[in-house]
């Protein structure tokens, strides 16, 4: 037994030996700083396509992508956190900036940002602000995103338009009028029950800041809200948008090309889909435009989404994280970028390139990023907003009267933000920690 | 025995049940006290990076709880869950044990086997399966209901119907485990009773009531509580399948408290919720004790 069991030690001893010296041989030969990155989705996907170019810049780095699926990407960054394992660098959506600042798990880019190539005024103004939080500023935006009209031109000009007016009362008159054309079970525009954009843009343009105080009092109930609320409401009292969630229709983009509504406020990506999916004979039928607004198209603004790029406090390497960061933000890796995935880039100097601009599609976009405002930036926004669709899609179908639905809606955030509140009152809101 | 042989027994008797006792100890009740603990307190996203931010906030948690119509809205989609499914699930399993351990049947051990496999299986490989049984065009199941000329169900869409798919599934992947103890159960039953009730003149009916139910009273009891206990935390199958919608209608207690917890990290009201959960639970538990106790 004894004899045996010691025969097994020796090639197992070996073994390890051996492993041992490769190990030290990798070492040797790879002196490099490993950064890590995190990217979400289909961005995740397809950035080390774009990171043979860094890493032939600056060979002492390498840099290892960990994609994360966007539904898990919130925990799995929460749960890094805690157990301090963040990486160097990440993609992070910028309504969650508020929240790791918060939590003062991401680095304020401050003295980098002096002598970076590039600065708040090379990026959208709306969207570089999601970035700054308590005078701060903690990402620089990657991609940007933000919501839009997308149209038939086809059922617009039956209806005796060319375009959307850029006023809430034209707006609404095209809408009667698409609506005469197209009859009782056809609507004007689709605004799904279960997204919460469209209520809050129409608020936002309305003159509603949502919160008050340093984000620690809900405004819902003030006049602003309820005049984008009203205005919203009226477009399912008016039957001008069936009163259906997402789920409730089968296939959105069949609908579209079938002309079951001629309007609706969505984001980028379908840019991609509505050319995949509506037929060849109907792609120029469709096009876009910037919202409008209560008062002209200066007030039309709409919320600014996207990705920024954050380096995490707990990184060793963060020399080497900015210069990917600045990697990344530069205009012709942008570009790059964008032909990879469609996703817009958050570089103003890079919607001069050609491919760019030569898309029409695209100009409405380009102009309502030129108009975008930032949500409340607090952590709790997100639920925030999840609990506004709640209560808006009971006002919609009817179960609670409008003025309730906003009190309720009032009530419950303010009581999510007393935390905040408390926060405030000892003066240790966003960060005023040293 | 002298009172020292029998100190170093006991002294012994500690010693083999230590490793048991340290590990329950330190991953059930400590964890459970600190929930208890956690349960009064703000603990939220603010104190995480600043656990001096933690305040103690008393019974405030549990009056939030217990106030808000979300908590309560998950509540009736368990209780749902727990009342249709629940009953809908010992039946099945039953009938399975039954037809199982029929002289009649045939491969007993490969059906057996067979009923058995769900419950091993992993839920989300289960859940890819059901999203295509369930899928409204495509689905086997609404090809079915057309065979019988029925209207199609839009089962995970429709706020109606979603939940009673999240129970058919649920059934249909636990009922396996229940049916293996009523076989057990139904193993114990001597024969005798029924050869007795035979020649009283019994049918296969009455033999079934007045021999092999109040024969199987003890394992009601247990696979009753069991069962109930287990689905009133249901969390997998809502998860997997439809996060909680269409419509919030799936969303279950512990669904409910994970978004809470973990999404929106309110780790306080989520720990609250857990012991509210576990209170109503043995309320429950104690009413069926009493009903399906009081009848032997």
């Amino acid at each position: 037994m004894i004899r045996g069991r010691r025969r097994g030690i020796a090639p197992g001893a070996a073994a390890a030996l051996a492993l041992l010296v490769a190990l030290s041989g990798c070492a040797r030969r790879d002196t490099r700083t490993t950064l890590r990155f995190w990217g979400m989705g289909r961005e995740g996907e397809v950035v080390s396509q774009l990171l043979g170019g860094f890493e032939r810049e600056n060979p002492d780095v390498r840099v290892v992508v960990q994609q994360i699926p966007w539904s898990a990407a919130h925990e799995k960054l929460l749960t890094a956190y805690v157990g301090r394992s963040t990486p160097d660098v990440s993609q992070l959506g910028n309504t969650w900036v508020p929240e790791f600042a918060a939590l003062e798990a991401i680095e304020p880019l401050g003295h980098r940002l002096e002598q970076a190539p590039f600065g708040p005024g090379s990026f959208f103004r709306g969207i570089w602000d999601t970035n700054v939080i308590g005078g701060r500023v903690y990402g620089v935006p990657w991609y940007v995103d933000t919501r839009l009209i997308f149209y038939r031109k086809d059922l617009l000009a039956r209806a005796g338009y060319d375009s959307i007016p850029p006023t809430w009362s034209g707006w609404l008159e095209a809408m009667r009028a698409v609506k005469r054309e197209v009859g009782p079970d056809r609507y004007a525009i689709f605004l799904p029950l279960n997204e919460w954009n469209p209520p809050i843009i129409l608020g936002m343009q309305a003159g509603s800041p949502l919160l008050v105080d340093d984000g620690t009092r809900a405004a819902f109930d003030d006049s602003s809200f309820r005049a984008g609320f009203d205005f919203y409401l009226d477009l399912f009292r008016e039957k001008l948008a069936p009163p259906v969630t997402g789920n409730e229709i089968a296939n959105v983009y069949q609908e579209f090309s079938r002309g079951y509504f001629a309007m609706w406020i969505t984001g980028p990506w379908n840019l991609g889909e509505f050319r995949r999916r509506l037929p060849a004979d109907q792609q120029d039928d469709w096009a876009t435009s910037p919202m409008p607004g209560p008062r002209g198209a200066a007030s039309g603004i709409s919320m600014a989404g996207g990705s920024s790029l954050v380096m995490f406090r707990d990184s060793k390497h963060k020399r080497e994280a900015w210069k990917l960061i600045e990697y990344l933000s530069r205009p012709e890796v942008q570009l790059e970028f964008w032909r990879l995935t469609g996703d817009l880039p958050g570089r103003v100097e890079t919607w001069r390139d050609t491919a760019l601009a030569a898309d029409p599609k695209m100009h409405a976009f380009e102009e309502q990023l030129r108009r975008v405002e930032p949500l409340p930036k607090v952590p709790e926004m997100e639920q925030i907003a999840i609990r506004l669709q709640d209560w808006v899609e009971r006002a919609v179908r009817g179960t609670v009267p409008p003025d309730r639905a906003l009190a309720s809606l009032s009530d419950e955030v303010d009581r999510m933000l007393e935390k905040r509140r408390w926060l405030r009152a000892h003066g240790r809101l966003d960060g005023s920690t040293p | 025995m002298s009172r020292t042989s029998e100190r170093v027994q006991q002294r012994a008797a500690w010693g083999f049940l230590a490793p048991a006792l340290i590990l329950i100890g330190s991953f059930f009740f400590v964890p459970i006290l600190a929930g208890l603990v956690m349960s009064f307190t703000d603990f939220d996203i603010y104190s995480i990076g600043r656990p001096d931010t933690i305040r103690f906030v008393g019974l405030s948690n549990y009056h939030q709880v217990l106030t808000s119509s979300e908590f309560w809205h998950a509540m009736r989609n368990t209780g749902f869950f727990v009342g249709v499914g629940g009953p809908l699930s010992v039946l099945t399993s039953l009938v399975a044990a039954l037809l199982v351990n029929s002289k009649l049947a045939r491969w007993k051990s490969f059906f057996r086997t067979v009923y058995f496999t769900p419950v091993v299986t992993t839920m989300v490989a289960v859940a890819i399966v059901w999203r295509y049984l369930l899928h409204t065009r495509y689905g086997l199941i609404n090809a079915g209901l057309g065979a019988l000329h029925l209207p199609a169900v839009d089962w995970l869409g429709d706020p109606h119907w979603a939940m009673p798919a999240i129970i058919l599934l649920s059934v249909w992947k636990n009922f396996g485990y229940n049916m293996l103890i009523f076989i057990a159960g139904l193993q114990a039953i001597p024969e005798e009773l029924y050869e007795a009730a035979e020649l009283d003149g019994a049918g296969s009916v009455a033999r079934f009531r007045h021999v092999t139910l109040p024969s199987l009273a003890p394992t009601f009891l247990f696979v009753g509580v069991m069962t109930m206990i287990g689905q009133f935390q249901i969390f997998a199958e809502p998860y997997v399948m439809t996060q909680g919608g269409p419509l919030r209608s799936t969303v279950t207690v512990v669904l409910l408290m994970y978004e809470q917890g973990f999404r929106w990290w309110r780790m306080g009201l989520a720990t609250s919720m857990a012991f509210v959960l576990f209170a109503v639970t043995l309320v429950a538990t104690a009413i069926q004790l009493r009903l399906q106790g009081g009848r032997r």
